[in-house]
């Protein structure tokens, strides 16, 4: 094992020849690599694999490091027995608010970090420093007041409400996310566009947008995230059973069994759990690159 | 159409009545806004965005702050009149014991999770530069697994590994390490539930801070560093002095969301309620508000406790807003 480091630059300055201190701090930091490795994912792997042993297994006074028994009972009784969940009315409720949250909002950021990037105009200072405030105040202290507010419009337990809620939620991250990656398209493209015969908004349909790609990826899986995870609101707001969403049917489900049926509370937990891990694995670092370049770039 | 190309400094000047603005020189490369003939076109594309968070955050906000200054419990719900009490609710709030101990609690639990979460992130993020690929890709992907569990699975599957009767956690310790944790209760006792919530949180926030600074390590310049290596500066020196102050407001961005986030956290703490532990030795502030308005009926009360909560999280972060737009705007 060489130690390598993390730039060329002062890879080429090292000697091929490791010393042997040399040696020992590498192995000393490839065992703390291993050892977050593993705090990270054990939690992740115990809900996996929890899931697919029997409750007979799972209750036993020696406890099983990996499914001895391997059975799929779990995510029978979690998918198709009715009487005891709702999951599947639970995911189309999901997938349809997310769906909706996820195409709005990002709609409406693009439109609105063009504003504040091609622009100058007299309250685009207010706008940022609001956008920037309204992300400070928590969901939990105005909670009351949305559900009146959705109340008073009949509402309550629809899907339309709580997505509403969820945009606008979600808004202030993307459009500041956004901005950032707007602002990385260099407007001499869309002059550019312009002078060959598009308008404003066909240059910033046909050029701008799709050069974005990157940027509406990452923060369309914020969003994504946002509405499939969101829990409160969504306990509040829609609390019939046929319109729950998955958060709220994976607690209600946690609370009616227990602590008798862990083996299909991690099923359900796996099952909510794996479209977000896969969309992260996607997008993978770019959400936090473009923070750092936001940050960096001011 | 004609454009006017915004030469190098267009100093917005005292501008929206916010008075904290300071007119800073727009760095060079940033001169892409110009001003155009269309002046309406900015103000249709926030047509939208405007209208849904002036709806959705700005009128409820005002609700909820004329509330807080009501008599407003279960028959105003139902219609009756909801006569204004003046600071009643705000007085009745903080003479109140239980008040007091759910904001110490909540600001106790934010100090720890947030050096926690710092101090564990900044680390990692350190480690991963001197990693070889392979164990840099192990890392991030450990990292990202963990940042990708939704807080309510995260929660439910914690409080599974901490299970009384079956939880690995107990096995563990008991088999071996010989300890006596059969049967051991980790949420009963108010002191050991905030250590495993701590946990919970502290394990999902860790990755966020960890990428989002080696990210922001990996843009610090080699030939800055290799300049303090061969000025003799060691590893404590050459990152307090050349690696924090290029990173400060890398720093900044991801302390503020931290101390946000872990003061208003709820999720957490709700759903490791549900698993076991007391509610009124573990509350915290959203917790708190969340049962004052809405399993209590005391919505004037819980509005009082929510402005107070909006206002703490405004002044921690009052600080960054000011620093952002500076630079920002």
């Amino acid at each position: 094992m060489s130690a390598t480091t993390a730039t060329p630059a002062r890879a080429i300055s090292r000697k091929r020849v490791v010393s042997a201190p040399k040696r020992v701090l590498s192995t000393v930091l490839s065992t703390a690599a291993v050892g977050i490795f593993i705090l990270s994912v054990f939690p992740v792997y115990w809900m996996v694999q929890t899931s697919f042993q029997p409750t007979s297994d799972i209750i036993a006074s020696r406890v099983q490091f990996w499914p001895e028994n391997f059975t799929l009972r779990n995510y029978n009784t979690v998918l198709f027995d009715t009487t005891r969940s709702e999951f599947l009315p639970a995911l189309g409720n999901s997938l349809m608010v997310t769906i909706i949250v996820v195409i709005a909002a990002l709609i409406f950021a693009f439109m609105a970090s063009l504003a504040v990037t091609r622009f100058r105009f007299k309250s685009r200072r207010g706008f940022i420093l609001a956008i920037l405030i309204v992300q400070m105040i928590p969901g939990e202290a105005m909670i009351v007041a949305t559900y009146r507010l959705l109340d008073g419009w009949s509402l309550l337990n629809t899907i339309a409400g709580l997505s509403i809620v969820y945009i606008a939620t979600v808004l202030p991250f993307t459009i500041w996310t956004l901005r950032g990656f707007v602002d990385g398209v260099p407007v001499d493209l869309e002059e550019a566009g312009m002078i060959d015969g598009l308008s404003r908004a066909g240059a910033f349909w046909k050029i701008t947008f799709p050069l974005l790609a990157p940027g509406l990826v990452a923060t369309g899986v914020f969003a994504f995230i946002q509405a499939w995870n969101e829990f409160l609101l969504a306990l509040v707001v829609n609390s019939r059973p046929e319109m729950m969403t998955l958060p709220v049917w994976l607690r209600t489900f946690q609370i009616a069994n227990g602590t008798t049926n862990w083996g299909g509370i991690m099923a359900g937990s796996t099952l909510m759990a794996i479209p977000v891990i896969i969309f992260f694995l996607i997008v993978q670092g770019r959400m936090s690159s473009g923070l750092v370049s936001g940050a960096v770039k001011g | 159409m004609t454009t006017i190309g915004s030469t190098a400094t267009t100093v917005p000047s005292g501008i929206d009545g916010e008075n904290i603005v300071a007119p800073t020189p727009t760095p060079a490369p940033k001169n892409r806004r110009r001003r155009r003939q269309g002046r309406l076109t900015p103000y249709a594309l926030l047509v939208p965005s405007l209208v849904i968070l002036a709806v959705i955050v700005g009128w409820p906000l005002i609700q909820l702050f004329i509330m807080s200054f009501q008599e407003y419990g279960r028959a105003q719900v139902f219609g009756a009149p909801a006569p204004f009490v003046g600071f009643d609710n705000y007085a009745e709030i903080l003479a109140d014991q239980k008040f007091w101990n759910v904001l110490i609690r909540s600001l106790l639990f934010c100090l720890v999770a947030v050096t926690l979460t710092m101090g564990f992130g900044t680390l990692i993020a350190l480690l991963m530069t001197h990693l070889s690929k392979f164990f840099r890709l192990l890392v991030s992907v450990g990292l990202l697994l963990a940042w990708a569990m939704p807080a309510l699975t995260a929660t439910i599957v914690w409080g599974w590994m901490f299970d009384t009767g079956h939880g690995v956690v107990n096995y563990a310790f008991t088999h071996w390490l010989g300890l006596d944790y059969a049967g051991h209760s980790w949420l009963i006792d108010p002191l050991s539930f905030f250590l495993v919530l701590t946990i919970i949180v502290v394990w999902g926030a860790v990755p966020f801070v960890a990428l989002t600074v080696y990210a922001g390590l990996t843009q610090v310049p080699d030939e800055v560093i290799e300049a303090a290596q061969l000025d003799g500066a060691n590893g404590f020196k050459r990152f307090t002095l050349i690696v924090f102050p290029y990173l400060r407001s890398i720093f900044l961005v991801v302390f503020i969301l931290q101390v946000i986030w872990d003061l208003r956290v709820f999720t957490q703490v709700f759903a490791l309620q549900g698993i076991g532990g007391i509610r009124e030795h573990t509350s915290t502030l959203g917790v708190y508000i969340y049962q004052t308005s809405l399993a209590n009926g005391e919505y004037g009360t819980g509005g009082a406790v929510a402005v107070i909560t909006v206002i703490i999280l405004m002044a921690i972060s009052f600080y960054y807003v000011r620093q952002t737009i500076k630079e920002e705007v």
